[in-house]
């Protein structure tokens, strides 16, 4: 008797998880950085699953592991609060939104791509998503830290794929080894 | 097989995209185009379209991707396939946080890939700006006609608007109504 009711609440806790994370992925506009408010709000004010310091962990931990930062905080987050259902289930209530609501519209598209309204609509939103990307290059920038070895980095991995043309795969895995070898260097030459 | 080829395509963008929002623009612009799944106009119609529908673009992306080119099959195994690598690497994390925490491999990557997105989302400006401004081309006749200095000038108005930290969903919007008067008056 006692298990049966341990079990259900375990399933209910899963259930809420699942709602919170649906919530969060059907209000989150921009997806990425914008998410953490709303986890801050939902999960850890409301449902007090995990600490504000624990968000900081959060944000640590999606930044330097790869994949969309809101999956790897809805993974976690649903970890730390009940397992690994309870990060399936954080996950799966974080994309449905979006993966309902771009269905729909790719039919809609689809459907209005050809009207001329639309299509001048789009020749003027073009070149607002530019002006939104170079946005996004700044604060990038802003993010990043400020010395020499940054500056060859974003340099040479600019002229490899703009340039030169070199498959995005490997100008990433390249990057990452110039910095890892650059810190090591500089670490043991710290320790002497 | 286009459901196998979907999924691994998005696992590959999934495992090697890091950093959030515009950080996986590059290797999505060079995967999806590569594959011709979709031409540059209609992925930067789309990521309008993803700046003013919830949800992360990289969920959006291959959701909007899959459907088009296999129905919603095609939408499960692409979207499938950009989550799983955040969430299996998070699971393993999630056990040794502590450790992975502190350590210097990481940390030394990390060092690497930060400014390596900025120089990737500097080259994606660079090809969104050709598409956006010299959609057939670069020719003389380009510069004869208002078009182009009406893209430049919504770009530069939007970029002002966008330093001032004026919502992308109203950017959309504005840049929009430029572009339907633009139409109608030209």
């Amino acid at each position: 008797m006692k298990n049966n009711t341990a079990k259900q609440t375990k399933l209910n806790q899963i259930f809420t998880v699942f709602l919170s994370f649906f919530k969060i992925g059907a209000f989150t506009f921009g997806g990425g950085y914008a998410m953490i408010p709303l986890i801050q709000k939902e999960i850890c004010e409301k449902h007090n699953w995990i600490t504000d310091e624990d968000i900081l962990d959060i944000i640590a931990i999606a930044e330097s592991t790869p994949g969309p930062i809101a999956i790897n905080a809805a993974t976690f987050v649903g970890f730390k609060i009940c397992g690994f259902w309870g990060a399936l289930f954080a996950t799966l209530g974080v994309v449905l939104p979006s993966f309902t609501i771009i269905i729909l519209i790719a039919y809609i598209l689809r459907e209005f791509q050809h009207i001329k309204v639309v299509q001048y609509a789009f020749n003027g939103i073009r070149a607002g998503v530019l002006a939104l990307i170079v946005r996004a290059l700044y604060s990038m920038y802003k993010q990043c830290p400020k010395n020499l070895i940054s500056y060859v980095i974003a340099a040479l991995s600019f002229i490899a794929a703009a340039i030169i043309g070199i498959n995005v795969l490997f100008v990433i895995l390249g990057c990452a080894i110039i910095g890892l070898t650059v810190s090591l260097i500089n670490s043991g030459r710290f320790k002497q | 097989m286009i459901f196998i080829d979907l999924f691994l395509t998005f696992f590959k963008i999934g495992l090697f995209t890091f950093g959030g929002g515009y950080a996986m623009l590059p290797l999505i612009q060079s995967e999806v185009i590569s594959h011709n799944w979709m031409g540059m106009q209609e992925l930067i119609d789309f990521i309008a379209v993803s700046e003013s529908t919830p949800g992360p673009f990289a969920v959006n992306i291959s959701t909007y991707v899959g459907t088009e080119t296999g129905g919603f099959i095609g939408a499960v195994c692409s979207t499938l396939g950009v989550v799983l690598p955040s969430f299996i690497i998070i699971l393993i994390v999630a056990n040794f946080f502590e450790k992975f925490k502190k350590n210097k491999i990481i940390e030394g990557c990390m060092s690497g890939l930060k400014p390596a997105v900025i120089g990737l989302i500097a080259s994606a400006v660079l090809s969104v700006g050709k598409t956006v401004f010299f959609a057939d081309g670069v020719n003389a006749e380009v510069f004869k006609t208002p078009v182009l200095y009406i893209s430049l000038g919504t770009f530069l108005l939007m970029s002002v608007l966008a330093f001032k930290k004026i919502h992308p969903i109203l950017i959309i919007c504005l840049s929009a109504i430029i572009g339907i008067a633009a139409g109608y008056l030209i």
